[in-house]
Order: structure tokens, then sequence, then C-alpha cells
């Protein structure tokens, strides 16, 4: 009972890392179909950043520590701002090429961290209560996961609330839905589009900073091999749905974890064979809008 | 041949395009019956401008073909003179790298499939055949002939299911299968893969004149060989009736549906033969870098393979050619530049960008993706039209945006 609690937790802690990566791409994919190979370089500066601050400012204190979070998230924002402002606003109707530059954007911010920073992983230090564990039914449970699962589902209300309730929110809903329609209202929708990406920018740094706290590490690779992953939830979840990305994210956490631990660490291994199997029987995901 | 004319018949009128003037149906019938075609899709001129496009084809040829018996010294791109192993081994590896980004043009240039898991075939090349050679005691060819049994029904079985979605979706899932092989050949399962450490070649049922330092030069003739092959296959499978139908579907999918072919048996059909060229290529790598490293399976092999085919010019085969050897060599060089003692004396804001050749490389192609749509080939094009004084439509890169529009 206890590894299955312990399991469980561990799979929600690293749901939640998934949910901040695949939010941004599924809202971004969602109103501009571009599929953003930078977002795992997103997530990585946010981590770097965050880090670099608290390595300055000593790491063992929860001000720094919810700081780091901001500065990451800031970080992450403005590298998604800029890159939807100076190369994708460029490219508006060409997916491929927006989609390519956004890969070699990754290949260079990527090899620029690697230059900065160094391939090796850097080992970090948050504050000494996310080393301790929580008792939840006999599973000691390391308190970080609660760290990240509480961040997500902030970030997953605070997205509910702009989408449902604010006028941005509601442009950016009726621009997935059906963009020229918003267009022809009048309503200039690459406002939106700046926006969408400067969000999901920042949930990414976000995710960065938890990631290195999940992990215990910074690298060039983080944002890359969790942006594999994040893609797979998207596509599970339905291209361009919150919600779905958030159920998916947790499943596909989960599962990875008890595949890991059951079935002799063929977690990732299992995660594509679901992704085949979603494929197989419902081509556009849980909560996709049928083509 | 009537096939041909027909589509690229079709293709050019009926097409409502919304934001489609002349030039985008004019580029339309050339993308269709264009390179290879038969009569119909022919300009005046073009023809003695093939026949020079391939005469020169044939002297490049056999220009590699003596290059190992010459000495000649390219400073600044090759390493030594040319008959010298490190050049004649740099060359044999833009050379393979020329062919898996022509078999990768069979995708995405040809049946507008945008796969980001092209790696996992190159690697089921390599590891296949280095595994088999590793524990069965048989010769070459035969291991060569197993491998190549496992991509095909791998190949099958990811198509398969990959090609349910298309467009974005296609691309995401075909990195997700890759990633699965990536990762089981990092897990080093029974310590059959070697992991990160890869694995070195096993040589007792080699032939000879592949193993060793002084036979590069055999590697190098195997290699040309390869990239000729690779090239006469991907024009005729370009000029056959299945290529021309998975350009058509590429260009209009429910068109195709609607005359009552099947779109998605030609993807698969193209997916399989583009997995299984890559392949053979991979186990020709493996024998010339006698090892495996986790590299040639990982994601980034694919997106190498994509960076190559876009900076040559999407939609080209020599194009592709050129992409692969410009991107292999200037890696190679540019790498050779970051450690030198130039770049190491610079100030940290210089130094750190230059000493990374993938930081140059990604801002090159950035930079190639918003200023030169078309890629090397494209642009050589436009400014040879320049000079004809004609002005017909090329489009190099717009093609796949059409692929994505009738994929969404």
């Amino acid at each position: 009972m206890s590894t299955l609690v312990l399991l469980l937790f561990t799979g929600l802690g690293l749901g939640a890392l998934y949910f901040l990566v695949a939010a941004g791409l599924s809202l971004i994919y969602g109103l501009m179909g571009v599929l953003n190979f930078a977002h795992g370089a997103f997530l990585t500066l946010g981590a770097f950043t965050g880090w670099e601050m608290a390595r300055r400012a000593g790491s063992d204190n929860w001000g720094v520590f919810l700081l780091s979070l901001v500065i990451g998230a800031a970080a992450g924002a403005a590298f998604a701002a800029f890159t939807e402002f100076v190369l994708i606003r460029r490219l508006y109707q060409r997916h491929i090429e927006q989609v390519l530059v956004t890969l070699g954007l990754s290949l260079a911010a990527v090899a620029l961290f690697d230059g900065t920073w160094g391939t090796d992983p850097v080992y970090i230090q948050g504050p000494a209560w996310f080393k301790d564990t929580t008792d939840i039914l006999g599973a000691r449970v390391p308190n970080d996961r609660f760290v990240c699962i509480v961040a997500a589902l902030l970030v997953l209300l605070a997205l509910v609330f702009f989408l449902k309730k604010t006028r941005y929110g509601m442009i950016i809903r009726a621009g997935v839905e059906n963009r020229s329609m918003v267009t022809a209202l009048g309503i200039d929708v690459r406002k939106a589009f700046t926006l969408v990406f400067t969000i999901g920018g920042a949930a990414a740094g976000l995710g960065g900073v938890l990631a290195s706290h999940y992990f215990g590490y910074v690298s060039p690779m983080l944002g890359g091999s969790l942006l594999i992953f994040a893609f797979i939830v998207t596509v599970i979840g339905g291209l361009g749905s919150l919600t779905g990305a958030a159920i998916a994210a947790v499943a596909v956490a989960v599962l990875q974890q008890f595949a890991n631990f059951y079935l002799g660490g063929t977690g990732d291994f299992v995660v594509v064979l679901a992704l085949a199997l979603v494929l197989l029987f419902r081509p556009t995901g849980l909560l996709g809008r049928t083509a | 041949m009537s096939t041909e004319t027909d589509t690229s018949s079709t293709g050019g009128s009926a097409q409502p395009a919304a934001d489609g003037g002349a030039a985008r149906r004019s580029r339309k019938a050339d993308v269709v019956g264009g390179p290879g075609a038969g009569p119909g899709g022919a300009r005046p001129g073009a023809g003695a401008r093939r026949l020079v496009a391939w005469a020169s084809g044939a002297a490049g040829v056999l220009l590699l073909v003596l290059l190992p018996l010459l000495n000649i010294s390219l400073p600044g791109v090759l390493p030594g003179p040319s008959y010298t192993p490190g050049s004649l081994q740099l060359l044999a590896m833009s050379m393979l790298m020329a062919a898996a980004a022509l078999t990768y043009h069979l995708l995405l240039g040809v049946a507008g499939l945008l796969s980001f898991g092209h790696a996992l075939y190159f690697g089921a090349g390599v590891y296949g055949l280095a595994i088999i050679l590793q524990n069965f005691d048989i010769p070459l060819l035969p291991a060569m002939g197993l491998t190549l049994l496992v991509v095909i029904v791998l190949a099958h079985v990811v198509g398969s299911i990959s090609l349910r979605v298309s467009g974005i979706p296609f691309a995401m899932v075909t990195l997700a299968f890759a990633q699965a092989g990536s990762v089981i050949v990092g897990r080093n399962p029974d310590g059959r893969t070697g992991g990160d450490e890869g694995m070195t070649l096993r040589t007792d049922n080699l032939p000879d004149f592949l193993v060793g330092v002084v036979n590069t030069r055999n590697l190098y003739w195997l290699a040309l060989a390869v990239l000729v092959a690779v090239f006469v296959i991907v024009t005729w499978v370009q000029s056959s009736r299945a290529g021309h139908t998975a350009a058509a579907v590429r260009e209009n999918e429910l068109r195709v549906r609607v005359l009552g072919l099947q779109p998605y048996l030609v993807k698969l059909l193209i997916f399989v033969l583009s997995a299984i060229l890559v392949s053979v290529i991979g186990m020709v790598f493996l024998l010339l870098q006698s090892g495996a490293v986790p590299r040639a399976i990982s994601s980034d092999l694919t997106i190498m393979l994509l960076v190559m085919v876009v900076l040559g010019g999407v939609g080209s085969r020599w194009g592709a050619v050129v992409g692969g050897v410009f991107y292999t060599i200037l890696d190679q060089r540019l790498t050779t530049l970051a450690n030198s003692e130039a770049v190491k004396s610079l100030p940290d804001i210089l130094r750190v960008p230059l000493s990374e050749p993938l930081f140059i490389l990604g801002t090159l192609f950035i930079l190639v993706v918003l200023f030169l749509p078309g890629g090397l080939a494209g642009t050589a094009e436009r400014l040879a039209q320049r000079r004809r004084g004609t002005s017909a439509g090329s489009g190099g890169t717009e093609t796949p945006q059409d692929i994505l529009e009738d994929a969404a």
C-alpha cells in the first residue's frame, strides 16, 4: 500500500511538470497551429535563471525559492514573447516554417546553454523542508512532490479563470474555436498570439524551476527530455484542449511511474504504447475536437 | 505516363486556392509534373538543361571516384590532402549524410510527411547490424539481410500506426516512437546495446577490405556507391506512379481519394521505402565508424537530416545532397574552429557562441528559413531564372505549407 501511495504521488508530481509544459504547448497549437520545439528551451532557461538567482541569494530559504519561481517564470515568459515577436510573427500561416524556426531556435539555445553553464548537470539545493518526507498512509512522500502538485494546480486554476472570465481569455478561446471568425469581428488576434506564447513560456519557466527541484539538478538537456513527454501528453489529451492536457499529464505520468516500478523500468515504452493505442482508437485524443 | 500528365494538369487548373494566384498554380504544376516527369511537364529548353545536369552529375561522380587516387588539397574544407584517411573519412561521412538526407527528402519533399522519427530506422540499421554481427556467426551480407527484415517489419508497424494522423500530430507521434527506440538503446537491455557508451563493431566476420584505417578508401567508395544508388532509386521512385500519387496526395489528399486511389497505402509505401533506404545507409555508417553510438538513433539525427533538407531546399534532390554535404563538412570544420586557439583566446561573449557548432548551425538554419525560402537550391534556381529573364514560379519551402493546409 505504501509503495502504491508513493508511486501515485511521484507520478502526480511528474504529471504536474508535464502539465506545466503541455499547457503552453497545447494552447499555442490550438490557437496558432504552431508546434513549438523551443518550448523546452523556455523551460531550461527558466530553470537556469531560477538556479542562478537562488545560488546568489542563498538557497535554503522559502522566500528565495518563491522568488526563483517568479524569476524563472519571468525568464521563460520573456524568452517566449521574444520568440513570438521576432521569429514567429514573420511567418504567420506558414506552419511548417514556424516549426522549423522554433526547431532552429531550440538547437541554438541549447547549444548556448551548453556553452554558458556546461553540459554536465548542476546539482541544486532547495529549502530544507523539500528533503523531508511526509507520512501519508504509511508512505514517506518527499515534500517537493507536493510543491509541484500545488503549483500546477494553481496554474491550472489561474489559466481556467483567465480563459473563462477575462476578455483576453475569451478572445483566445474563441480564436482556438474559429480564428477567422474572431478576426472578422474586428479583433486583432495577433495580440492574443503574443499573449498565449508569453503565458506558455511563463508556465514552462515555472515548470523549469520546479523540475530542477523535482529531479535535483539543472542541465541543458532538461527541457528537451520533458518536451517529448509533453508532446505525447498533448497528443493524448487532444491538441488545443487545456483540460485534456491536465488529464493526460496525470495519466501519462502515473502510468509511467507504475510501469517503471512494476514492469521493470519500461515506463517510457509503456507511455509510447499508450500513445499508439489512443491514436488507433481515438486519433483526435481524449478531448480533442473531431476534425 | 498518362497518369503523370493527368495529375499535373488537374493539380494545376482546378485548385480553388484561397490565397493562390497564377504563381501558385504554375508551381503546383511544376511540383507534380516537374523533375523527371514525362514530356507533359517539360518546358522548351528543359530537356537540354536536364541533359547538362545529368552530364555534370556524372562528371562529378567520376571525379569523386578518382579522388582517393589524387592529391588535392582544399584548405578550410578538408583536414588534409584528398588521399589521406582523415579527408576520405569526412567525405564518406558527408556522402552518407547526403544519402540519408535524400531519403528524408523522399518523406518530406515527395510525400509531404514531416517525420521526426527517421533516426529510428537509421539507428535500427546501425544497431541491428552491430548486434547481429556481435551475437551470431554469420557473414556480412546475410547479417545485413536480417537487419533489413527487422527494419521492414518495424517500419510497417510504426508507419501504419502513425499514418493514422497527419501534419503536426504525425510529427509528434513519429517523434514519440523514435524516442522509445532511443530510450531502449540507452537502457542497454541485457548489455546488448552498450548504453551510452555505444558498441564497437565486431570485425571477425567482415571481409578484410572493409576493416582498418588503411582501407578507408574502400569504405569511401562504398559510401559513394550508396549515395549514387540512393539518388537513382529516389529519382526512380519520384518518377514512378507511386511517386506521382504521393506527390498528388501531398497536394490534395481528398482529390486523390475521390479518384479512387488509396492515399494511406501510398504514404505507407513511401514511409517504408525511405526507412529501408536509410537503414542501409545506417549499416554502411556502422562500417565506416566501426562502432554504434547512441547519437545514431537519437532525435538529434532526425533534426539534423531535416536541417540538411531545408538548408538545401525542400523538394529538390540536389538540394538534399548539397545540404547534407554542406552541413556535415561545416559541422566538422566548426568543431575544429571551436577547439582552435584563436577562439579560445576570445572574450567570453564571443567565445561561448563560437565554441558551440550547434549554435552557429541553428542560427544559420533560422536565417535560411526566414530569408532564403527554398534553401540553397531554391536560391540558385531563382538566380538562374533571373539570368534567363523568365519568371516561372519556383517554390521550395512553400510546398510543405500546402501539405499542412491539406492535412489540417
